[in-house]
């Protein structure tokens, strides 16, 4: 009994990690996985984006969760700025992607020193009434606590990645930013400006950064520099759910939640990066496209 | 003569003019007065994990600079400080410290905050035969056995043992029976550990837990649901700030039975940490070195050199830990130490230097300070504290007494160690 209720917490956990990781990643997913723009800072942006959660939880008292979407729209601004910046000094002198890692490598320091100066170097969190405490539910003699952080984490997360799937799926640039991933010359002969659709759709993943942001910063504490613990995480999720695919990302980052969790629970925590990434690889190697890629190996 | 070799010649005398010019400038050049002064090189951790650390740490050194200049410098030269940010990064110090000493020619070098950032350095220190002063470093010198390195951190002769042995004493009298104990896979924590360990055998605990983590772990709540399975008596964590944050808060989430919880929880010290944490701190007991109660006026100097730094974070707007408890005065005493044994021996001999500071108790800011032939304290004088009576999340209430109550040594405490839940 003492096992089995081990393991359903263990699992429940990994699943309300796996949401935060997928929050994490899901801007990601567009902008490397259909723009195959290596937006390597794109960690730090969500630092950033959960500095000014803090701000506004801390001068105005606003709830985190409220705080993340009211900066959605600067985000999906500045992505738009980004864009324009990266598609004129590289996409436009036909520059492979890897080139433009440079461009974002340059972006993510800039991005840290700029924290520090603002905010300097300590360690920030944010309060609401939901943090520090659990759901908790006793079923069949067996207790579960669920912290409403992690909760929060998972449902926002979950939220987020259907929205953009049915945005994807349904809306004219959701359609043309798919397009854009298979064909480009063949979206531009129907008409359709490839670099408007790009544009958009890369300011489409910053925008997630906003909630992102916010949820970072309930889960965790920040300092300006810690989006560089992510970043294995984010692009291993998104190469594991597939190039392109939003809900390969979901469920990629609910098997590394749940791998890390279950892991850490009966093997000890050390073994939990090693385990994660021995799925990656393992995925990988029977599939080179990830969960649910759409062929494109690269 | 051609027109071709005029323009070279006329080129030739411009050219030596602009070297004749350069030399004579540089013989007169900033550069060349720094001689008059004494240079101090040294990393530290200004950006990354531990620099809510390291930048305090740097304020109070700083405050000692200008301290010791204003009465004269060492040796009567001006003292100036050369550093760089290690980004705590254990692979940026080697590079930094050879720089210091080779291109920088610094006269002294001193650690950066930490033990995982002193570590890399030794081997250089040891390399160039100086004398190298160490600032919160957890053993470092075991290896090595250099007779030229000293540490500032009051955990006693055997640093990784008697770093955790008064938290031991503070929960005698729970009579516990089993521990758990959990440590950040880095050097220091592990090595806090591996002293707990010790600690616990001898207490005759039976250890029921004991795991590392991986220092970017994000969630901790299997990690604490692991360790009540298990059903310890108390609970040991040797963490760095992101882990000491991400415990406490699976641990109020999660719930424990443990009757103490805490030990080397490094970052709870902090302003930044300690405000967002707030009440979710109650119960805690950890390791600290000065805490705003009334006994620690055993420190004299301390509290006010304190004030002096909490009014320059003000008045500079400087964007560093508002109240500066945690490392000010011990970055400060490092220093001045180093800066007393050099005045003395009245030259830069770090050989001289070395015997001097071994055979010598200092009087500093943080006290009686004498070094054992390893470099380390020759006794302990790590407190315990209790998180108590903590309301909300306002970070004014630590700079108060009655937060952070001290639990042991015995001669100075202030409060009596309760049970971890009592205080929830």
């Amino acid at each position: 009994m003492e096992f089995t209720e081990l393991l359903l917490n263990a699992l429940l956990a990994g699943i309300m990690l796996g949401g935060f990781f997928a929050a994490l990643a899901i801007g990601l997913s567009i902008c490397f996985g259909l723009l195959d723009t290596v937006n390597i800072a794109h960690p730090t942006i969500i630092v950033g984006a959960a500095f000014c959660t803090f701000l506004l939880n801390d001068v105005f008292g606003i709830d985190p969760i409220i705080a993340g979407i009211l900066i959605t729209p600067l985000f999906f601004i500045l992505g738009l700025g980004i864009y324009s910046l990266y598609y004129q000094f590289f996409e436009k002198q036909s520059a492979e992607a890897l080139r433009g890692l440079a461009f974002f490598f340059g972006l993510l320091f800039i991005a840290e020193v700029v924290m520090i100066m603002t905010f300097g170097v300590d360690h920030r969190l944010v309060s609401a009434p939901y943090i520090g405490n659990s759901y908790t539910a006793v079923l069949a003699g067996m207790e579960f606590a669920i912290p409403y952080r992690l909760l929060a984490a998972f449902v926002v997360a979950s939220a987020m990645a259907i929205g953009l799937q049915l945005y994807l799926n349904k809306s004219f640039f959701g359609r043309a930013t798919s397009a854009v991933h298979q064909d480009m010359m063949a979206l531009s002969l129907m008409g359709v400006d490839p670099v408007m659709v790009k544009r958009v759709a890369f300011a489409l993943g910053l925008s997630t950064c906003g909630l992102a942001g916010a949820l970072m910063i309930i889960v965790i504490p920040i300092e300006p520099a810690v989006g560089r613990f992510f970043i294995g995480n984010v692009f291993a999720i998104v190469v594991l759910g597939g190039l392109g695919s939003i809900s390969g990302t979901l469920i990629a980052a609910f098997i590394l939640g749940i791998a890390e969790s279950v892991v850490s629970t009966f093997f000890g925590p050390s073994w939990a990066p090693a385990v994660s990434f021995a799925i990656l690889l393992g995925v990988l190697a029977f599939k080179p496209t990830g969960l649910f890629g759409s062929g494109d190996t690269r | 003569m051609t027109r071709f070799l005029k323009s070279r010649m006329r080129g030739a005398i411009v050219v030596s003019l602009f070297a004749a010019a350069f030399t004579l400038t540089t013989a007169f050049s900033p550069v060349a007065q720094a001689k008059d002064t004494i240079k101090i090189g040294f990393s530290m951790a200004l950006t990354g994990a531990l620099a809510g650390g390291g930048k305090q740490a740097l304020e109070g050194m700083k405050i000692w600079r200008d301290d010791i200049n204003a009465k004269g410098g060492m040796l009567g030269r001006q003292v100036e400080f050369k550093y760089y940010d290690d980004q705590t990064n254990p692979k940026n110090v080697p590079g930094i410290y050879a720089k210091l000493l080779d291109i920088d020619k610094v006269d002294f070098i001193v650690s950066g905050y930490g033990t995982n950032l002193i570590a890399p350095a030794m081997p250089v220190a040891i390399d160039r035969d100086v004398v190298f002063m160490g600032l919160f470093g957890m053993n470092n010198n075991k290896k090595w056995k250099y007779e030229k390195y000293f540490q500032i951190l009051p955990a006693g002769p055997e640093p990784a043992v008697g770093f955790s042995s008064n938290w031991f004493k503070a929960i005698e009298t729970f009579k516990p029976k089993t521990i758990a104990l959990l440590a950040a896979d880095a050097e220091f924590a592990r090595n806090l550990k591996e002293g707990a360990i010790i600690n616990a055998k001898r207490a005759g605990l039976e250890i029921v837990y004991n795991q590392n983590y991986p220092p970017k772990t994000a969630d901790f709540t299997p990690i604490v649901r692991a360790v009540n399975s298990k059903k310890p008596d108390i609970f040991y964590i040797a963490s760095y700030p992101n882990g000491s944050a991400g415990l406490v808060r699976a641990i109020a989430e999660v719930g424990t039975d443990a009757m103490a919880v805490g030990g080397g929880m490094v970052g709870l010290q902090f302003s930044g940490l300690m405000a967002g944490l707030g009440p979710n701190l109650n119960g805690i007991l950890n390791y600290d070195f000065y805490v705003p109660e009334p006994t620690m006026a055993l420190y004299p100097g301390a509290a006010d050199l304190i004030k002096r730094y909490q009014n320059k974070v003000k008045t500079e707007g400087l964007k560093t830990d508002a109240l500066g408890y945690y490392l000010v005065p011990w970055a400060y005493a490092y220093l001045d130490i180093l800066g007393q044994a050099v005045n003395a021996v009245g030259k830069i001999d770090h050989d001289a230097i070395a015997k001097y500071i071994h055979k010598t108790e200092f009087t500093s800011v943080v006290g009686k300070v004498a070094f054992g032939d390893n470099g380390e304290w020759t006794t302990s004088r790590t407190i315990v504290v209790q998180y108590q009576n903590i309301k909300n999340n306002d970070l004014n209430q630590f700079a108060q007494p009655g937060v952070r109550k001290i639990m042991y040594p015995e001669d100075i405490k202030t409060g009596t160690t309760k049970l971890f839940n009592s205080l929830r």
